[in-house]
């Protein structure tokens, strides 16, 4: 918890932050734009599953499926003629579908049982893309008739926008009595029980949100790209970077997620000459931080200085 | 005469399966440990196999030998670079030990995908079978090397279970996966023991990637889908239980062989899911599993 004499200084970097990432556009080419929106993107992916790991404890291998299941279902429905804005929004709500038919008998189940059952449901949405490839354009991916904008600035600004709001409600959340009450369950949850609260339904609460700001993403990052493809948005390897980003960043900081995701995608595009060694080099060294630094930078950089 | 082929045909591949899975339920049901790694060790084994025998002139048998000690050495290196400097860090809590081990092996195994795919290529590789010709069983014509595989495959978990309930050591083994903290207080030393299970984990994932590797190939790629499969095998058997494993590897391995022969071969990972689904739901412990 920040004391009150840090305030200002955590304001004015809050401040410089979001003028420095708003004013982008007008330095930044037109080719680093492009990948910093997708990386915000992703920092909403990261974001959204650590409230699930870091504070509700549940391993969710799968956050590739809700983001998946946003995805497609916005990409689906734009194909039937509805409006985009109304994906986004549809497309949102099927992953909160998506993940409370997943959630509500997964929850029962204890331990790395629910790790799997996630990780089965994204092996299973990824068969049934390519059963079904003649909708969903299997392992080519979906075309979409219309996109966010053709202004690169403007989508820039969208995932921007949409990275803060998201950061800034799920950072809330985390600091509420909700956040509270999932990080107590995840430490003890028969002593949670205990003192009354219904933990059960916390933790569909925070599946719930997490669902749903992974499939909002989801949908936003179809009509960013003009196609809901496998590779970008339900593949496994997905799942492990945003696992990585935010082990990497610290869990339980929620923006520790975001900061990871920035982190990888970026490191991934520095590592571009490397070829296919630039995953193993990333993935060593997140490696190393698990093994050195296990709450992540940011957990890191704020863990209390005091004693010891 | 259908019907035959699938039982046969479907025999050698459970058995592989099962001899993959119990080397994974038994590092889980000795030291807690999911090695997400599995697959990419497995691969290991099966890529340096195939170079020795193809590329060194040591024919199959000196490829094996080859492939089965790359597989121990990777499963030491996996415990030694990976999982026990989380098991004896002190910044990690002990309710989070499971979370970190889970990532970290999969990290690891990422490592081990990428890395062999760089250095042998993605493309799947086929070790020379190990005894050449085929054998006509119940008049179904079958490749030798498919009864070889089938034999050393039961025969392996054999002398494994020869080895865990007849020997010393391997009674340890068992008193550890029962309760630990007894044994250490006993006076066992647990790590020695650690260091036995991964090297028998080793041993299996050796043989079982060279076995594959002469039937079916194998690829850098195919590392994630073998963890996967011993994965779905292990907790639908149950966690921990080794005859749980070897049910669940025949169930699998037919489930899967039924469906690439009667509906289609591209169909052929759904039904372990579906199962493994369903099993999760109805009865999360698995056939034998205990809670």
């Amino acid at each position: 918890m920040p004391s009150t004499a840090r305030l200002p200084l955590i304001l004015l970097l809050l401040a410089g932050t979001l003028g420095v990432g708003a004013s982008a556009p007008w330095w930044l080419g037109a080719y680093w734009l492009g990948i910093f929106t997708i990386a915000y993107y992703f920092g909403v992916f990261a974001m959204s599953w650590d409230l699930l790991f870091g504070y509700a404890g549940e391993v969710n291998f799968g956050p590739t499926f809700l983001i998946g299941v946003g995805a497609y279902s916005a990409g689906l429905l734009d194909n039937a003629g509805v409006p985009m804005a109304a994906c986004i929004v549809l497309g949102g709500i099927a992953a909160i579908v998506g993940g409370l038919i997943l959630a509500i008998p997964a929850l029962r189940l204890r331990g790395p049982y629910f790790g799997l059952v996630t990780l089965v449901a994204v092996l299973l949405l990824l068969d049934f893309i390519v059963i079904f490839a003649a909708q969903t354009g299997g392992e080519i991916g979906m075309m979409v008739p219309d996109v966010l904008s053709i202004s690169t600035s403007v989508n820039y600004w969208y995932a921007f926008c949409f990275l803060v709001v998201s950061a800034a409600i799920l950072f809330g959340l985390s600091r509420s009595a909700l956040g509270l009450i999932l990080q107590a369950t995840g430490q003890d949850r028969i002593e949670a029980q205990a003192l009354g609260f219904n933990v059960t339904k916390h933790k569909l609460a925070a599946f719930a949100i997490s669902a749903l700001f992974s499939g909002l993403a989801g949908a936003m990052l179809t009509f960013y790209e003009g196609t809901a493809s496998v590779d970008q948005m339900v593949d496994l390897s997905i799942a492990v970077q945003i696992i990585i980003a935010v082990v990497f960043g610290g869990r339980r900081t929620i923006l520790g997620g975001a900061l990871g995701a920035m982190f990888l995608v970026l490191f991934n595009e520095l590592l571009r000459p490397l070829g296919q060694l630039n995953t193993f080099v990333v993935s060593a060294i997140a490696l190393v931080v698990i093994l050195f630094l296990p709450d992540g930078v940011l957990g890191w950089l704020l863990r209390p200085r005091t004693g010891v | 005469m259908l019907a035959l082929q699938i039982l046969v045909d479907g025999f050698a591949i459970s058995a592989l399966y099962g001899l993959g899975a119990v080397g994974f339920t038994l590092i889980f049901g000795v030291s807690g440990v999911l090695n997400l790694a599995h697959g990419g060790i497995m691969v290991v084994a099966a890529l340096v196999g195939w170079w020795v025998a193809a590329y060194h002139g040591f024919g199959p048998y000196g490829g094996a030998a080859a492939g089965v000690g790359a597989g121990i050495a990777a499963a030491f290196v996996t415990y030694f670079v990976v999982v026990r400097p989380i098991q004896r860090s002190r910044a990690i809590p002990k309710e989070e030990e499971e979370i970190f081990i889970l990532t970290a092996t999969l990290l690891w195994g990422i490592m081990l995908q990428v890395g062999l795919d760089y250095v042998f290529s993605d493309n799947p590789v086929t070790m020379q079978p190990l005894l050449p010709g085929v054998v006509q069983i119940a008049g179904v014509r079958t490749p030798t090397n498919e009864v070889l595989i089938a034999a050393v495959s039961w025969g392996i978990i054999g002398l494994l279970s020869l080895f865990v309930n007849r020997t010393r050591i391997g009674k340890q083994l068992l008193a550890a996966s029962i309760n630990p903290r007894a044994l250490t207080l006993l006076g066992f030393e647990l790590s020695q023991i650690y260091l036995v299970v991964w090297a028998i984990y080793g041993l299996l994932a050796g043989v079982a990637g060279v076995l594959l590797a002469t039937f079916l190939g194998a690829s850098a790629d195919n590392s994630g889908a073998l963890t996967a499969s011993a994965f779905t095998i292990v907790i639908l058997g149950g966690l921990g239980s080794v005859p749980g494993s070897l049910i669940a590897a025949y169930v699998v391995g037919y489930a899967e062989t039924v469906t690439a022969y009667l509906i289609a071969p591209t169909l052929r990972p759904i039904p372990a899911l579906v199962i493994l689904i369903i099993v999760l739901y109805v009865r999360p412990q698995g056939i034998l599993g205990r809670r």
